[in-house]
């Protein structure tokens, strides 16, 4: 297999992982390879670790067991405990990208929304005021906001364009690996709708792979090839998105096929 | 005049070995704020306790001791951090630039270049150039250990976005030697070259904020910029009404209530001595005038 | 001859567990051959399990025992036992599936939605467009609704778009669910003349049809689906 899709080398593999807080258990033998251009959701009610998971995923929670190895640019699959904070938070910034459900959690609210795609451009050293407001400008066309608002902060955009500059800003880097949380959560069903569409695209026209823990299952319909159905901590089935949603197997998750209404 | 009630330079001996180990850190580490054990001082916190404590614990009975404020020798806060050292260090003090060995200032740095031996000692109000937009000290300082400074830029974008060109005039940022980003205290952007591979060592204390860092000589001090919005130190559409000096940082004076005003050196000795080697500005006072007859 | 699907003893059953575990019984002992060129038709009666089939071949239903095997890029893959990315690799270049129904994202027009698999296999989106523009003015989709997102279209209208999306790519093995059903008569022989044009490009099919007049013009065998009925 020689596609995007296809390629041998796993980007991201985890390895029997598990985090637990004393006698209480957040997520346990959690193992499972993550290729380039794979899209992976989370599925699971709240409480059920997905959101643990992520944050063990992303290197921002030290595992109580296992392990996370991701393939750096120069194509060496690293453990990331074995790297240090510095490559840790550049890889955050540049390979990476992190979509928060409250974008006022992933963006600076006081400053431009230029300054907000630029930030992450400045961080790497680019030290052209022109080329990096040209860049921003040109990811604000692609999240579909209008450009004359590149001055204006996002405290004064609405939900759906806060997401969208959430997204650009993470994407300008042109980072391989994007973990989402909940993206959708929180807007109007008609703004998820855009905002679907639009990361659907970005997703396949960039190649990325992403991680999005979500509770819609609609949404992991949309985005995700593959999909993980978790349950106190565990992983209970994965599988093909669609092979999942439309012929579950475990009791749990056809409760969660069942309780949604058909596409 | 060795006030017997006071130690020397008022601080007791502890707490200058204590701050002199921090200066000493700071000069070792160009740029890097140390964290130091500051004191009550007499004075409120906003007047210059961090500078008074650095100054306090580097004078030595010989010394000659300078301060400014604002580039004057002669406002209130300038007249009595001097006589705080008159009374409690016995040292002698001068208002000229060239005779001091040790200048305390606020806001400013003296027109005149600095010399090898001479010392600068800052007052700080804010030292973290990053507080700005990061609010967490916890997050600023691993940033600065990691070399992370993109957010700077950020704020510089900020001011071309809103202003067309950076207009932060004051606190300008700076990297020093390479390595540490650091808010030079609220001195305009005009004294920022001056900064640059100075003879004099450059000392910084932060009182309330309880830090000190640190330029020793001959270090190089970059002000931050974009390659296509380069930094520039400002010029002044005018020379110096009083001294005609063109390379100066102007103070406007207002001169009466019908919005008459002149522009004159902040530095006031720079300018004293230049008028008394016979330059002359627009404004110049009346005996000055009779030279014109000469 | 390429034997391009070759499916032995395959079976499926549903286990109900929020029905207290009811276990239903869909097929077993599923044998049979799709070679190229060929159009195969699923019969027998509703329930028979006929959907079931080309979904566990699709790979959206798992196989509970036998194998499924597909040539994919000339090498037999079992989708039975294949890895998730394995499938999704099988079927962007070997396995397309018509179903009866549109599950299409808001908001994207039609054009695009019908250009989408070809762009996904890495064909330009200009040249994308123009194809699925040839075959939607084929299946007589008026050009002034390709703008538009088929969701607002009629439900004759949507099925055609899909079907449009199912034809336009160049995949070896078509599945096609009930491609004709409610069409009217004009349309009906759009689809069996592309039906026929696929064969000639050696295109293997495995189709549902319940028109009789279809079945017989299509298909090349007819393969009897209640002789795979599971006992319950």
């Amino acid at each position: 297999m020689t596609d995007a899709h296809g390629t041998d080398e796993a980007l991201l593999v985890a390895e029997g992982l598990g985090k637990s807080y004393g006698r209480l258990t957040a997520c346990q033998d959690i193992s499972f390879s993550l290729y380039p251009g794979e899209v992976l959701a989370i599925v699971g009610e709240s409480g059920s670790g997905k959101t643990t998971l992520l944050q063990l995923l992303s290197a921002q929670l030290a595992p109580t067991s296992g392990r996370v190895s991701y393939r750096m640019r120069d194509g060496v699959l690293r453990d990331l405990a074995s790297l240090g904070e510095a490559e840790r938070r550049f890889l955050f910034r540049t390979d990476w990208g992190y979509v928060h459900q409250d974008p006022a959690q992933g963006l600076r609210m006081a400053v431009s929304a230029g300054a907000n795609v630029g930030e992450r451009l400045m961080a790497v050293g680019w030290k052209h005021y022109g080329r990096i407001r040209q860049t921003a400008s040109s990811w604000l066309e692609r999240v579909e906001i209008d450009t004359a608002r590149i001055d204006d902060a996002p405290r004064t955009y609405s939900g759906g364009m806060r997401q969208r500059l959430q997204i650009a800003r993470n994407l300008v880097t042109e980072p391989r690996l994007v973990f989402m949380d909940e993206p959708t959560g929180g807007l109007d069903v008609s703004v998820q709708a855009r905002l679907l569409d639009l990361m659907r695209n970005l997703v396949s026209e960039l190649g990325l792979a992403a991680i999005v823990v979500t509770h819609d299952l609609a949404v992991a319909r949309l985005l995700s090839h593959r999909v993980m159905v978790m349950k106190g901590g565990r992983v209970i089935e994965t599988g093909l998105t669609d092979q999942v949603l439309d012929d579950p197997h475990e009791p749990y998750t056809q409760l969660l096929v069942s309780s949604i209404l058909p596409p | 005049m060795n006030a017997p009630a006071y130690n020397f330079a008022y601080l007791d001996e502890q707490t200058k070995r204590m701050i002199r180990r921090a200066i000493l850190k700071a000069i070792a580490i160009p740029g890097y704020q140390v964290p130091f054990a500051s004191r009550e001082m007499p004075m409120p916190y906003g007047w210059g306790t961090g500078g008074v404590q650095v100054t306090a614990a580097i004078l030595g009975p010989s010394d000659v001791l300078k301060v400014i404020d604002q580039g004057s020798d002669d406002t209130t806060n300038a007249i009595s951090i001097r006589k705080f050292f008159a009374k409690t260090a016995g040292v002698a003090t001068t208002t000229s630039t060239a005779d001091a060995t040790v200048i305390q200032t606020r806001h400013r740095i003296p027109e005149a270049s600095l010399q090898s031996g001479q010392v600068l000692v800052y007052q700080v109000p804010i030292p973290e150039p990053l507080r700005f937009l990061e609010p967490r000290e916890t997050e600023t300082r691993r940033m600065h250990a990691l070399g992370e400074y993109g957010l700077m830029h950020v704020k510089l974008y900020e001011d071309i976005a809103r202003f067309g060109h950076i207009a932060t005039a004051y606190a300008y940022p700076v990297k020093v030697n390479a390595r540490y980003v650091m808010d030079p205290s609220p001195t305009p952007k005009f004294d920022n070259p001056k900064m640059d591979n100075s003879p004099a060592l450059q000392l910084f204390g932060a009182g309330r904020e309880k830090r000190i860092y640190a330029i020793p000589p001959y270090t190089q001090v970059v002000s931050l910029d974009f390659e296509d919005h380069p930094f520039t130190r400002y010029r002044f559409d005018a020379p110096c009404a009083l001294c005609g000096a063109e390379d100066a940082y102007l103070d406007e004076i207002v001169t009466d209530d019908q919005g008459s005003r002149m522009f004159v050196c902040s530095d006031t000795d720079y300018c004293e001595n230049r008028q008394a080697a016979g330059h002359r500005g627009s404004e110049s006072a009346a005996p000055h005038k009779e030279r014109a007859h000469d | 001859m390429t034997t391009m699907i070759d499916i032995i003893d395959a079976q499926k059953s549903f286990t109900m567990h929020l029905q207290g575990g009811v276990r239903l019984p869909v097929v077993r002992g599923v044998c049979f051959q799709v070679n190229a060129g060929e159009c195969v038709v699923l019969s027998g009666p509703s329930g028979a399990g006929k959907s079931s089939i080309l979904k566990m071949i699709f790979g959206n239903y798992r196989c509970d025992g036998g194998s499924i095997f597909v040539r994919h890029e000339g090498v037999p893959q079992n989708i039975a036992t294949s890895e998730p990315r394995q499938i999704l690799s099988i079927r962007r270049s070997t396995i397309g599936y018509v179903s009866q129904f549109l599950r299409a994202v808001p908001r994207v027009p039609t054009i695009d939605v019908v250009a989408e698999p070809l762009v996904a296999t890495g064909i330009g989106r200009d040249a994308a467009r123009e194809r699925a523009g040839r075959l939607l003015s084929c299946l007589n989709i008026p050009e002034r609704l390709w703008r538009l997102p088929p969701s607002t279209f009629s439900g004759g209208e949507q099925q055609r778009v899909n079907i449009a999306r199912g034809f336009i790519s160049d995949l070896p093995v078509l599945l096609l669910d009930e491609p004709t059903a409610s069409l009217d008569a004009a349309n009906r022989d759009v689809v069996i003349r592309l039906i026929d044009e696929k064969k000639r490009a050696g295109v293997a099919m495995v189709a549902i049809v319940h028109d009789d007049e279809v079945r017989h013009m299509i298909a090349d065998r007819v393969v009897d689906v209640t002789t795979f009925a599971a006992a319950a």
